[in-house]
């Protein structure tokens, strides 16, 4: 290795005579990928939360039924599962399946319009107070003390009243109000990451702040910003689900997965379907995007496993 | 130590009083709490300004916030503004509430702790056995269900062991899932411990699902980072038997984190039990705000904001020093 280092350095040999070649160094980002292509469970989880995606999506446009309560050419009113309705009929005579697609399409636009939002902040604002430090952590700190303070039904119901229930609202609301964990994270990794050696060689070239928090700090967080992120995502579907159930969330003609519950909690006993299938969906969002996570967790920072007992 | 509390406790006012004043501002966006009262039907403009004036809506708003605000320190916290209300006192209505969610949560969180924290050191010290993965898989299933499904779920639960109960030949049905008997709990010990029961046993269940889960990933996640340590080898090549190393010295480093998380959970449960006791029919915390907020009850949301902020508050200053307690390297100065 030395030898080679000095021979690279003299400038006269050819590397590839010393049986180094450059194309099959492995980068970090690949040794990366691969081991999150090995983690099994997230890449099935992975590749169910693709298929659920193109199903709400795609399958969502080609359904022979629409959502809407107007499209009641179904038939009766609580049908049970059939090749027809495959998620059976509502008290309403409209078709279940449609529904919860469409259900299904706002939860996720939520969820991921939520986890962008909540990570942006957090991550900005996190770095923001860890790099400066002094006043500037200070009064960003109060400001978390206060966003956690405030209830979050209070902004709840000034923008239900507001807002009629938008699912865009929702989703800005959502991620106006769940910034904080990351942004602390990121600012205690900040904090330690700005006293290395790399940075202050970057401050000694002259690098302005927003070069050594952007190009040399932040890169150094990619994995636990996406990480978070990930998680973001699972938290923000449970988070609007339990809005929509508590009547501060989505309102009609949006709809979504916590929506439906909400309208069918009382059917759990009598007409099953009407519960079961949009909790499975929202289960199964939350479950894979979680399972993703952990693999990416793993993929990541390989050092959480037991090396012996 | 002292010095530190006091400074802390200082700070936290300021941001009580930022807190309610942005609570008053945004209760004052939702509109006019005698709107609904108004549109019932007609009303005269006389009984219109009578009602305005009894709920101290005629005065501009500053005068409004700053009413309550020395109303609030001098210990009269307001009342209820809703005609027909019988303009019940808000500070017992939000102390009643308090002290049923406090019975609610206590039961439940401290159940949670000891259960995830066992269930979390048994799952590091076996890593990847069959009962570490079923651990895992049982543990991300309730993170990924919502908590009103859980709760749902198990009051369907609770009707249908009533119903067996009755099939067996048992007169009373045993769990209640409406919330504490009306009358509230009467009768002998023996009534009295079987309602209790009753009344608690879903409740705690559904809220004990989500907290285990959450402090069991805790807990292992430390101890497999306290194990992995180098004292820990240490400890190993001494000679220590296994059971000491891991009760003496892993387990008791590996408590802070969890520890910590709890503190701050506790503070949040208060607000964060809405969704059981909506589910439930528990008349706590969570169901009062709800119906504060729909109800546009400014003095309302502000008494509640006030308890639970002191709350939150003061569970992440426990955390803090229980964190300087257990971790000597940890200055709070």
């Amino acid at each position: 290795m030395a030898a080679e280092a000095a021979q690279a350095s003299t400038g006269t040999v050819d590397l590839t005579s010393t049986g180094f070649d450059a194309t099959k160094a492995r980068r970090q980002s690949t040794v990366i990928i691969k081991r999150f292509l090995r983690h099994r469970l997230a890449m099935i989880s992975l590749v169910v939360f693709v298929v659920l995606v193109l199903f709400a999506f795609i399958g969502g446009a080609l359904w022979k039924y629409s959502y809407s309560y107007e499209d009641t050419t179904g038939g009766g009113r609580y049908l049970p599962p059939t090749i027809d309705h495959p998620f059976g009929t509502d008290s309403l005579a409209a078709d279940s399946l449609s529904q919860v697609l469409r259900g299904t399409q706002f939860s996720l636009l939520i969820a991921l319009v939520v986890a962008f939002l909540s990570t942006a902040l957090g991550v900005v604002l996190g770095s923001i107070a860890g790099f400066y430090r002094g006043w500037v952590d200070n009064v960003l700190s109060r400001f978390v003390d206060l966003v956690l303070v405030i209830p979050t039904v209070v902004l709840a119901g000034v923008l239900a009243r507001s807002t009629q229930g938008n699912w865009y609202f929702i989703a800005l609301f959502l991620g106006l109000t769940s910034w904080m964990s990351i942004a602390r994270v990121i600012r205690g990794m900040v904090l330690s990451l700005r006293e290395k050696e790399f940075v202050e060689a970057a401050r000694a070239l002259g690098g302005s702040a927003p070069r050594l928090i952007f190009r040399h700090i932040l890169p150094n967080t990619l994995d636990v910003i996406i990480v978070n992120a990930t998680l973001a995502v699972s938290q923000a579907v449970l988070a609007e689900a339990a809005l929509s159930f508590i009547g501060l969330g989505v309102h009609p003609p949006d709809t979504s997965l916590g929506l439906l519950i909400n309208k069918n909690q009382n059917e759990i006993t009598l007409h099953p379907w009407l519960f079961w299938f949009p909790f499975v969906f929202i289960v199964l969002i939350s479950l894979t995007v979680n399972f993703i996570g952990d693999g990416l967790r793993d993929a990541f920072d390989p050092r959480q496993k037991r090396v012996r007992a | 130590m002292f010095r530190y509390i006091v400074r802390r406790v200082l700070i936290s006012i300021p941001v009580l009083i930022v807190a309610s004043f942005l609570c008053f501002c945004l209760v004052t966006a939702m509109g006019d709490p005698l709107g609904n009262w108004k549109t019932a039907k007609p009303r005269s403009p006389g009984a219109v300004a009578a009602e305005t004036h009894l709920i101290g809506y005629d005065k501009p708003f500053f005068a409004r916030y700053g009413n309550w605000a020395v109303n609030f320190v001098e210990g009269d916290w307001n009342r209820d503004v809703t005609p027909g209300s019988d303009l019940a006192p808000v500070k017992s209505s939000v102390l009643d509430a308090l002290w049923v969610t406090i019975k609610l949560v206590l039961a439940a969180e401290v159940l949670a702790i000891i259960i995830g924290v066992v269930i979390g050191v048994v799952g590091a010290v076996r890593q990847y056995s069959i009962f570490d993965y079923s651990i895992t898989g049982v543990a991300f299933t309730l993170f990924s269900m919502p908590l009103f499904c859980i709760a749902i779920m198990i009051k369907a639960g609770g009707i249908q062991f009533n119903n067996w109960l009755q099939s067996l030949g048992s007169s009373t049905r045993w769990i209640t899932t409406s919330g504490p008997p009306p009358g509230g709990f009467q009768g002998s010990f023996g009534t009295q411990f079987f309602q209790y029961t009753g009344a608690y046993i879903l409740p705690v269940i559904s809220l004990l699902c989500i907290e285990f889960a959450l402090y069991s990933r805790f807990q292992r996640g430390s101890m497999l980072d306290v194990l992995n340590a180098d004292y820990v080898r240490t400890a190993q090549a001494k000679g220590l038997s296994n059971a000491r190393v891991i009760l003496r010295h892993a387990f008791r480093n590996a408590l802070i984190p969890v520890i910590t998380v709890s503190a701050l959970n506790v503070g949040a449960l208060f607000s964060g039990a809405i969704i059981t006791e909506t589910v439930f029919g528990w008349q706590g915390m969570g169901v009062l705000i709800v119906k504060s907020v729909s109800n546009i009850e400014p003095w309302m949301v502000l008494g509640w904001l006030m308890v639970t902020a002191t709350f939150i508050i003061l569970f992440n200053l426990i955390a803090d020093i229980i964190y300087a307690f257990l971790d000597p390297r940890i200055r709070l100065d």
